[in-house]
């Protein structure tokens, strides 16, 4: 269980401070699939980054029974000058797990081949993203954030990476921001949209969504 | 208990990984590698080592010229390249943030170790190398007090480097000045004088800087009876102290509104 109590977050602007999230509280149970809807810069991004620990809140607590995993398919935290190994051997060593017993799968998953013992930079932006989709996968997270979801690669690996994420970790909970309404439609259990700092929650997903799309349409 | 031992367990793992990340990516795996950990600042102390010998460059000591070089300059570089790879160190490294165990703490603590390492491995290999094979250096007298000293020397690095380096990411300026700073405190910092030479008025103007009195106590070590040492302990051990605690009040306060892309 993760659970955000009373989170305030302040941002500082040129315009002086401004409140991003105001006062919100929010509990995300083990198997959950919570959606998160709100339009751009509502502050669904910051919430997921206090979800994970990424970033503090400026008031209020956050209580983490589960452990959470970085945005999936997010490539920005790979070294560019490693190869796609060492990024593999560095982020096995934060969650104290053997490289060697992930490889194997990474390298089924990710279908990178000797690529994988080449720098980062010399991939192409999807292969990356298959390499932090893959490794997103190799380290076993309890709860999994999914913010704008599963771009990753051509189709027929989309298609694999929905499956693996959808299927295979039906168990795992879940928080996802998307723009996809038929993808919460489908997978989410919960929603819970942010509309000026508040965070208001919708136990029933067509509600939510309606919500959502009555308030935020021009 | 269990708690504090399993978070140590954690931080054992961050602080390793990061190290290995930070080694590879400075060094790669091409030619020496790691080892530029050493050589490069052994390069540079045996650089100015040669040049003061050869313009006997030194002010008021009759000490071995290259002795007091390599004392010298092997401090210079221990506090300098720290702060100089604390400060505007994390905006490059914000995304690791999504790893919830590495905090911008992890990221300095990690590279501090990797700059003492570095610059005190310099140090002794230069002191061996140059006390087996030459007559330039004479084999430290009080090594205890030697490394007495090098450790207050590393500690006001590693409290100038967080508090600097945590300061850098609120105040952009902070780069900017601590590039005319530092170079203003190296001849300050006691690398190329002796505080007994000084006139007896200034003496202790010249300790207010504590790494001053850190170089004097680290060459009492190592010329002992050809050395009269001037040194201030308490002194140093407050400042070193006070420092430390600012540099972890700025680091917790930016840590507080680090925001990853």
């Amino acid at each position: 269980m993760i659970s955000l109590h009373d989170i305030t977050k302040v941002y500082h602007t040129r315009k002086g401070p401004r409140r991003v999230l105001d006062n919100v509280s929010m509990v995300i149970e083990k198997g959950e699939k919570v959606g998160v809807l709100g339009p751009n810069g509502a502050g669904k991004s910051t919430l997921m980054r206090i979800v994970s620990g990424a970033e503090q809140p400026t008031r209020g607590r956050v209580e983490r029974a589960m452990s959470v995993s970085w945005p999936l398919g997010f490539v920005g935290g790979f070294q560019s000058t490693l190869t796609g190994y060492d990024n593999l051997k560095f982020i096995s060593r934060i969650y104290g797990q053997s490289h060697q017993a992930l490889l194997p799968y990474i390298q089924d998953f990710s279908e990178l081949g000797h690529y994988l013992f080449e720098p980062v930079k010399s991939y192409s932006a999807g292969m990356r993203a298959r390499l932090a989709f893959a490794i997103s996968m190799a380290i076993d997270f309890d709860c999994l954030i999914i913010d704008e979801v599963i771009a990753v690669g051509d189709q027929r690996f989309q298609e694999k990476s929905r499956n693996e994420l959808l299927n295979k970790r039906r168990e795992k909970s879940m928080v996802i921001i998307t723009h996809e309404m038929h993808f919460i439609r489908e997978n989410c259990t919960v929603v819970y949209v942010v509309d000026h700092g508040k965070l208001i929650r919708f136990p029933d997903i067509d509600e939510g969504i309606s919500y959502h799309e009555n308030s935020f349409r021009r | 208990m269990s708690d504090l031992i399993g978070s140590l367990r954690v931080e054992g793992r961050v602080i390793y990984a990061l190290l290995m990340r930070e080694v590879l990516t400075r060094y790669g795996r091409h030619n020496i590698g790691f080892l530029w950990l050493f050589v490069e600042p052994m390069l540079f102390t045996g650089g100015v080592a040669a040049i003061w010998s050869a313009l006997k460059a030194v002010h008021g000591t009759t000490l071995p010229i290259v002795a007091f070089a390599i004392t010298g300059y092997s401090s210079i570089l221990l506090w300098r390249n720290m702060t100089f790879r604390c400060i505007g160190s994390l905006l490059p490294n914000l995304s690791l943030m999504y790893h919830r165990n590495i905090k911008p703490f992890d990221i300095y603590l990690s590279r501090l170790i990797l700059e003492i390492v570095g610059a005190t491995t310099s140090f002794a290999v230069l002191s061996i190398v140059f006390g087996v094979f030459t007559t330039y250096i004479t084999w430290p007298e009080n090594v205890a007090e030697l490394i007495a000293g090098w450790l207050l020397l590393a500690w006001f690095g590693m409290a100038l480097a967080i508090f600097l380096g945590a300061l850098s990411e609120d105040f952009e300026f902070i780069e900017k000045i601590w590039h005319p700073g530092q170079y203003l405190l190296v001849p300050l910092s006691g690398a190329a004088f002796q505080v007994d030479s000084l006139p007896t008025s200034v003496q202790h103007l010249a300790l207010l800087l504590p790494t001053v009195s850190g170089l004097e106590i680290v060459r009492e070590g190592f010329f002992g009876s050809k050395f009269r040492a001037h040194y201030d302990v308490p002194y140093v051990i407050w400042f070193n102290a006070v420092l430390t605690i600012l540099g972890l009040l700025q680091l917790r306060k930016m840590s507080r509104s680090v925001t990853p892309e």
